[in-house]
């Protein structure tokens, strides 16, 4: 049911951890549906995401797409970060069964999340 | 690992099979010679059946598997007794078969009571005499349930509906093969049974009906099954659920005494080997064949996916393998939170299950529990709160 793309970013998920002095960190789902993603943001001084790691809990489709999410917006500013959409992340993994798009929801959500709290904490930010 | 799911085969069953699919491929019906063979075997292997259950021949009905056992034994006596009531009892942990049927009979204006399981899925008898109204017509208890392993009290369940004139049906899928099943003994008046659970071939089960039963026919059309279910007889399938269950209940106390103690040294060394991991289910009042853990802080199906890389087949009760947004109905009816029922995993043993395959369990999950743990907020959180 999986693609290869899918099964490879399940088993040897790019970017997994954390970032102790991250900028931003956002965290989505919850555990009673069964999936979890938190993801941690690194941005310099123009806005650019310079790392990004994530944990999740969940199934396949959920660390896959945390995974690819986080190859997608590393190195991407903050505005471009926040044009990620699921049906991206969906299709670099050479697409989801129909059941588990919520979980590439949940990783386009996890970005958004991440970078809303870098905003909060830096209120003199800017995205134009 | 996941013999519950379905077994292989078994050579000597798939042996007895084959001719039946051409040189024996006449219908039963038939009055030639070709028909006569095929009447023949027929009724051989519902002796075959009868002896396995411990019942007459002619209370044997050939199904086309456990779902469609289920199905008819419900429909079909609810119907048939609906001038004596419109009342069924059933329980919590049933499988789909029972608890999808029972809703529907619900929209045709029957009132079902669905019993609460204890924390290791037990029925209590109590609960079952207590549910009991003027209205009651049959009371629905699964002998093992195909989960979490659990046995119920049905020979108690059997009594107490016996008592009150009450019919009395057990889904016995996962016990046939597993356990001693004796319809005398438990004293029910319908059980089911499906073939493939004990090394028979898909697509063929058994509904065993007490002689006097009250209930609908099932399938329209043929004399086949003593008018009860048309359709030209699976012959093939018959006569291989019949070689099954001749072997599946040979020797039976021996070979299930060996498959408990390889599922005892798996539940022993997982809940050992692997921290917040617990055993679901009754730890002794069990199936020898089920070993059913959850695991906190990761989630099933990648436990699954991770085991399956590694060359093991398990299953899970998390949303993610039930294709809904609920873990499975089985572990939440024994009281376990949403995000512990994610984690869970079952291990299903069978006669062809080796000290080898378990031992690569025992040597396999521990790691990607680890490894999977390591990239879980959920565990992140719980360590940070219990420094």
């Amino acid at each position: 049911m999986y693609s290869d793309k899918v099964l490879d970013h399940f088993s040897n998920p790019r970017n997994v951890g954390e970032i102790p002095d991250a900028d931003g960190v956002g965290t989505v789902g919850n555990a009673k549906c069964g999936d979890i993603m938190r993801m941690f943001l690194k941005v310099d001084d123009n806005g650019v995401i310079t790392d990004v790691k994530f944990k999740t809990f969940g199934c396949g489709a959920a660390i896959a797409t945390s995974s690819m999410a986080t190859e997608m917006v590393k190195g991407k500013t903050l505005k471009e970060a926040l044009k990620l959409t699921n049906a991206a992340v969906a299709e670099a993994l050479d697409g989801l069964p129909p059941v588990k798009m919520h979980c590439s929801l949940l990783a386009e959500e996890a970005v958004k999340a991440a970078v809303e709290d870098y905003m909060k904490k830096h209120p003199e930010a800017v995205i134009d | 690992m996941d013999n519950a799911a379905t077994t292989a085969v078994h050579p000597q069953v798939l042996e007895k099979m084959l001719p039946y699919f051409t040189e024996c491929y006449g219908n039963a019906s038939s009055i030639h010679s070709t028909g006569r063979d095929a009447r023949k075997a027929l009724e051989e292997s519902r002796r075959k059946v009868a002896a396995a259950l411990n019942c007459k021949p002619q209370e044997v009905y050939f199904t086309s598997g456990g779902s469609e056992s289920d199905n008819w034994a419900i429909k079909g006596t609810a119907f048939a007794n609906r001038k004596k009531g419109n009342h069924i009892i059933t329980s919590a942990i049933e499988h789909h078969a029972v608890l999808h049927t029972c809703a529907w009979l619900e929209k045709q204006g029957f009132t079902v009571t669905y019993l609460p399981v204890d924390e290791f899925g037990q029925v209590n008898p109590q609960d079952v005499e207590a549910a009991i109204t003027d209205q009651t017509i049959l009371i629905s208890v699964i002998a093992a349930n195909n989960e979490i392993g659990t046995l119920q009290p049905i020979r108690e369940i059997a009594k107490i509906a016996k008592a009150h004139k009450v019919l009395f049906h057990t889904d016995a899928v996962q016990a046939v093969g597993a356990i001693p099943v004796d319809v005398q003994e438990i004293g029910c008046d319908m059980l089911s049974l499906s073939a493939h659970k004990f090394h028979g071939p898909k697509g063929v089960g058994v509904l065993y009906i007490k002689q006097g039963t009250r209930i609908e026919n099932f399938m329209h059309g043929g004399a086949q099954e003593r008018g009860k279910r048309a359709t030209t007889e699976n012959l093939p399938g018959i006569v291989g659920l019949a070689e099954a269950i001749t072997l599946a209940t040979e020797n039976l106390e021996e070979k299930s005494s060996r498959i408990a103690g390889l599922r005892d040294q798996l539940i022993d060394g997982l809940t050992s080997a692997i921290p917040h991991c617990r055993l679901n289910g009754h730890r002794t009042n069990r199936l020898p064949n089920n070993c059913n853990v959850s695991i906190r802080f990761v989630e099933g199906e990648s436990l699954l996916l991770r085991l399956d890389l590694a060359g093991i087949a398990a299953s899970s009760g998390s949303a993610c393998t039930s294709g809904s947004l609920d873990p499975s109905h089985v572990l939440l009816a024994i009281g376990l939170p949403h995000e512990i029922a994610h984690g869970s995993l079952r291990f299903s043993l069978s006669d062809t299950t080796t000290q080898e395959e378990v031992n690569a369990v025992l040597a396999t999950l521990p790691g990607i529990v680890e490894t999977l743990r390591s990239m879980s907020p959920l565990y992140a959180d719980f360590m940070e709160e219990n420094k």
